[in-house]
């Protein structure tokens, strides 16, 4: 076994523990990591120090967490009780030593990595972008329970504490040292220096004031619980995500005694952790590490990107490779129609990256090239024009013969099958369809098309880009619609047939909602443009069972777009729909509905499976997830299937077979669904 | 004086040869009161990237960056460093920035072509850049003076005393803009040293407007015809593009020209806003290359930089310069006037532009302050500065002389012709000129 610590000692007397996972890039907490870090601490007891530093060998940061692939085989409850108790005796060693203890902290630290280093008296931090500090649990339906929940309680205080927790989300070291969550956020170069000179000055360890303690007076927890709960409650759905909440209810409970925390925190964790939501959660965290295994980085360094077509989609994909430091020159007919991309990109630079050397230095990555000369000299050639197919191969007839030998050329098509496109090319197979999502500054998912003839090196090359450009890749077959599009189409056309129906957009809406979506089918229509959705929609008509509603054509031929237009399904102010408040009481939820709108999404995710469009069940559940925003906290469509009984899906869609018609028909799929 | 004649016979571009492979620039922006979008290194990165993508070489295959800037930014010390590293030259390609007032942008490309014609490059990117709207607004010298008082003063009594020492005189802001353009030796500023070329050679009012109102129709008459295709558009962040140089007034007429009010010896002189070169922000970069790096990067060749010259002369007639600096170049070859295809002499001034050609053509001004038996025979004027100038597309100092070396090597091109000369006159009493030719062979392959 290889040891995944080191120890030294230096003139000062000073231990310095080196955490270095054996055989990995990041250090997570595995069992077996815990078990040796439990041995090294006794050790450095015997060596009475002056005082001990904790800090990481790894360039990608501190501790990254616990080991969440050990959490996706469902433990039991009492053997994750039991793994909690056992983590909670190995920090409180930590805690208890004899001499003071330091976290000398870069890049990520979260989650137990953090909890870990809030058992040490002090902690510093490196001020930089790359250092990030929080507990991310709640995002995997649990909550901190290597004693999380109690030391950031008695750092912070408890509003401050419970709020970082409930929320998930990170912060930088400089953030973090003004909530007092570390003691100093110094620059890389000064941070074995701060962390000894926290050793030699050994001051009393940071405590939250009593005033920030006060929330904790038994009689206000209840208050202050329903307070941060309704916060919650704007966010997400208790049914959905109950760890916030449960999080919540155990510190309400045990607040202020610290031994009962502890008992509680191994208690809850380990219920939370064996239950569905935070399995599902899981399963989608791991699944993302699936897509992102899709590629290999090292198969193919691009350095220049060249985008042809600066409309939303063209110029967004240019800003998002620019900004995540690839050279990039983007193509349209003329300067006038790089303008508005080149603003909008310098709008996506200063929201993300905020420092303004790094926001220049992307400015100047990006290039508008109205002559096109950067064809020559791109590794990958993106085309992102109108959906024209004629327009597409004279643009490709046109750029081929200039394109570098082993350059990856990639249309950002929708609809159009990858046959067809490549066919006037001199070398079809050198064509992929690289499918970016609107918007693509958030959609983590990118469709890499392929077909029979496409190169399988062009496909590794395409794949290796998306994880440059930090997307997860989803190789798909090419066939109308691909995976996403292709399985969101009917649910959207059922949602418009409900409409015909006479349900209101807005129950509809809220139908979906209530399952998980993150947006209902109607506002998401209206979101992307009724006109992609008819294009989309027609092009997969003949795939399709039921023909195109014909309120989404004469919505489409009155100029009613939906957002962009200000009008569509519903009308929008401001960039959101208008939705008129429901009148009287809420009408009771129609299980029809909901289940109309996604066993059409399902049983064409069957279709899918059998023809072949994507590799096997998990990769589309990983699809339609990152792809559509798909109800996380369920597993995906497919692990839903499996969930309910497919036996029992299947029922019902000969069901609503018989009552809505036959494009509900099961497609002959199922059969090979165990 | 006879290292000097010396000096004169051999010129200084000998060794290697050093090709000019492709050339672009921003459009100029007329600079109307405010800061633009576009700091100087922001102009000069936007010129080298396009010209970089446009010939499809990796920018860190150029082996330095030279450029002219009379005055950069406060965050923009060494510009050449500056834009280098945003272009993406890498942390390993040198870059120095160089300084000789209107002549910066040829000195640098002067710089760059000694270090090929040398042996020491082969690939090198130069030019001038200047953002004169960026140009600073200083406290003046009893302010800074005060200002160490106040941040020495350690008591309330202390700046109490200091705040009361407090004038009027104190607040006089200095305009970096106009001080620069005032010659510090002999107090004059840029359009007085035109007023006095203009009474010494005798050119009228109407010869200037009428001289400002060909500059104009001229460029006009480019853009019409896509004559300026080394300009690269700019971009700012709130969607604007700026394609063409914004000073041209093809509506300009002798009679508008004709009410604008003399400003710089009131009320009587005789130069005007509208027959000066505009103020400008701008900027052009060349690559050059030696002929080794053309052969091996299979380079286009734009033409060759085949001489060069400064000269000094009388800071109150420092528009006289380019007579000073091409003089001897024509001298060394032994070329009269039509041995020229095309003239760019950098318009500082119609007045100016116009004592160049009758000192030319002058036996006095050629004998007395040229040492030359005779005058030249007269520069055509359907060859000088054929696409307009600086009274119409602007000034923009530290750029301007790329910029006519650029254009008159694209009109070369264009034209077919074989031989030019790029000139301007310098701020301090110098001048400063290039001689450049193409291969015709070239042109009939």
């Amino acid at each position: 076994m290889n040891p995944h610590f080191s120890i030294s000692r230096d003139t000062d007397d000073i231990a310095w523990l080196q955490v270095d996972k054996a055989d990995s890039t990041a250090n997570v907490l595995t069992t077996e990591l815990l078990e040796e870090f439990d041995q090294r601490l006794v050790q450095i007891a015997q060596m009475h120090p002056k005082g001990l530093v904790i800090i990481s060998g790894k360039a990608s940061g501190f501790i990254a967490g616990a080991d969440v692939k050990a959490f996706a085989e469902v433990p039991g409850v009492a053997s994750a009780e039991q793994h909690i108790r056992r983590v909670h005796e190995i920090l409180h060693r930590l805690e208890s030593m004899a001499f003071p203890t330091v976290a000398a902290i870069h890049g990520f630290c979260l989650g137990g990595g953090l909890e870990l280093a809030l058992a040490c008296d002090y902690r510093v931090g490196v001020d930089d972008t790359a250092t990030r500090l929080g507990f991310p649990e709640v995002r995997l339906g649990i909550f901190p329970g290597y004693g999380g929940t109690v030391r950031s309680t008695r750092l912070l205080g408890d509003l401050a504490a419970l709020q970082l927790m409930l929320g998930g989300r990170t912060v930088s070291a400089r953030q973090a040292r003004r909530m007092g969550l570390v003691d100093l956020a110094v620059p890389q170069r000064q941070l074995r220096a701060a962390a000894a000179g926290m050793i030699r000055r050994n001051t009393r360890p940071r405590r939250a004031s009593w005033v920030r303690r006060l929330p904790s007076l038994a009689m206000l927890r209840p208050l202050v619980c329903r307070v941060l709960a309704s916060q919650v409650e704007k966010r997400v759905n208790r049914a959905h995500y109950p760890a916030p909440f449960e999080l919540l209810e155990h510190w309400r409970a045990t607040a202020g005694d610290a031994s009962a925390m502890y008992a509680s925190e191994a208690r809850n964790v380990a219920r939370l952790i064996n239950a569905t939501a935070a399995q599902n959660l899981i399963r989608v965290f791991l699944l993302q590490d699936r897509l992102k295994a899709e590629g290999n980085k090292a198969d193919f360094q691009p350095r220049q990107v060249h985008v042809i077509g600066g409309g939303v989609m063209g110029g967004d994909i240019a800003a998002w490779c620019a900004l995540r430091g690839l050279r990039v020159t983007l193509q349209d007919r003329a300067p006038e129609y790089l303008s508005r991309a080149v603003q909008r990109a310098h709008q996506l630079f200063r929201h993300k990256l905020k420092d303004p050397y790094a926001v220049q230095a992307a400015i100047d990555r990006l290039m508008p090239d109205h002559r096109g000369s950067g064809v020559r000299n791109a590794d990958v050639v993106v085309e992102a024009i109108y959906e024209d197919i004629d327009a597409k191969q004279a643009l490709y007839a046109q750029i081929e013969p200039q394109m570098k030998e082993d350059a990856l050329l990639a249309s950002n098509t929708s609809s159009i099958p990858l046959a067809q496109l490549g066919s006037k090319l001199a070398r079809p197979g050198r064509l992929v369809g690289l499918h970016f999502f609107n918007p693509v500054a958030k959609m983590p998912l990118l469709e890499v098309v392929h077909d029979t003839h496409t190169e399988a090196a062009m496909v590794s090359r395409a794949a290796a880009f998306a994880r440059h450009i930090d997307k997860l890749p989803l190789k798909v077959r090419s066939s109308p619609g691909f995976l996403v599009n292709r399985v969101l189409m009917p649910y959207l056309l059922e949602a418009v047939e409900l409409l015909d129906e006479g349900i209101p957009a807005t129950a509809i809406d809220r139908a979906a909602v209530a399952f998980g979506m993150p947006m209902g089918p109607i506002e998401l229509a209206d979101t992307v443009g009724l006109d992609i959705c008819l294009s989309v929609a027609d092009k997969m008509a003949g795939a399709l069972h039921n023909p195109v509603p014909d309120q989404l054509r004469t919505l489409v031929d009155q100029g009613h777009l939906g957002r962009k237009s200000s009008q569509g399904f519903y009308a929008w102010k401001d960039g959101k729909a208008v939705k008129p408040a429901p009148a009287g009481e809420p009408p009771a939820q129609d299980p029809d509905i909901s289940d109309r709108l996604i066993l059409r999404l399902i049983n064409e995710s069957v279709a899918c499976l059998r023809e072949g469009v994507v590799g096997d069940e998990d990769l589309l559940d990983a699809g339609v997830i990152f792809g559509t925003g798909f109800a996380p906290f369920r597993g995906g469509p497919m692990h839903y299937v499996h969930s309910r009984g497919s036996a029992e899906v299947r029922q019902r869609l000969d069901e609503l077979e018989d009552r809505f018609g036959q494009h509900f028909h099961a497609d002959p799929g199922w059969g090979a669904i165990a | 004086m006879t290292q000097r004649v010396h000096e004169q016979n051999i010129g200084r571009l000998h060794g290697r040869r050093v090709c000019v492979v492709d050339g672009a620039r921003t459009p100029f922006l007329k600079v109307r009161g405010r800061p633009s979008p576009f700091r100087a290194s922001d102009l000069a990165l936007a010129a080298g990237r396009a010209l970089l993508n446009r010939v499809g070489l990796a920018p860190d295959s150029v082996d330095q960056v030279v450029l002219g800037c009379v005055s950069s930014g406060p965050d923009e010390a060494n510009i050449a460093r500056v834009v280098a590293l945003r272009l993406g030259c890498g942390e390993q390609v040198p870059a120095w920035t160089v300084q000789r007032n209107c002549a910066s942008g040829m000195q640098a490309l002067e710089s760059a072509a000694l270090d090929i014609a040398g042996g020491r490059s082969h690939l090198v990117l130069a030019g001038g850049t200047e953002a004169m709207s960026h140009h600073p607004v200083m406290l003046n010298e009893l302010m800074t003076a005060w200002l160490g008082t106040w941040n020495q003063a350690a008591t309330i009594g202390a700046r109490g005393r200091a705040l009361l020492q407090l004038r009027p005189a104190h607040f006089r802001l200095v305009v970096a803009l106009l001080r620069g353009l005032t010659d510090p030796v002999v107090g004059l500023s840029m359009g007085q040293t035109a007023e006095e070329l203009a009474e010494r050679f005798r050119i009228t009012r109407a010869d200037m407007d009428a001289y400002a109102l060909r500059s104009h129709q001229r460029l006009g008459q480019a853009v019409d015809q896509d004559g300026l295709e080394e300009i690269e558009p700019l971009y700012d962040g709130d969607g604007n593009v700026y394609a063409y140089d914004d000073g041209l007034r093809p509506d300009s007429s002798i009679e508008a020209l004709g009410r604008l009010r003399p400003v710089f010896d009131r009320p009587v002189g005789r130069v005007t806003a509208g027959n000066s070169a505009q103020v400008s922000d701008g900027a052009a970069m060349l690559l050059l290359a030696s002929e080794e790096a053309v052969e091996r990067l299979d380079l286009p060749v734009l033409g060759r930089i085949v001489d060069s010259q400064w000269a000094g002369l009388d800071p109150a007639q420092m528009g006289l310069g380019p007579v000073h600096a091409m003089a001897p170049i024509m001298q060394r070859h032994g070329f009269d006037s039509d041995d020229i295809d095309v003239w760019e002499i950098n318009e500082a001034f119609a007045a100016q532009v116009l004592a160049c050609t009758s000192a030319w053509t002058s036996t006095d001004y050629c004998r007395d302050s040229l040492q030359r038996d005779q005058a030249f025979a007269p520069i055509r004027d359907d060859r000088l500065n054929i696409d307009g100038g600086g009274i119409s597309l602007g000034h923009p100092v530290g750029a301007s002389g790329a910029r006519i070396t650029l254009h008159a090597l694209k009109a070369m091109r264009r034209e077919g012709w074989r031989r030019g000369i790029a000139s301007l006159c310098i701020g301090g009493g110098q001048g400063g000129a290039l001689l450049l030719e193409r291969d015709l062979t070239g042109d009939l392959a």
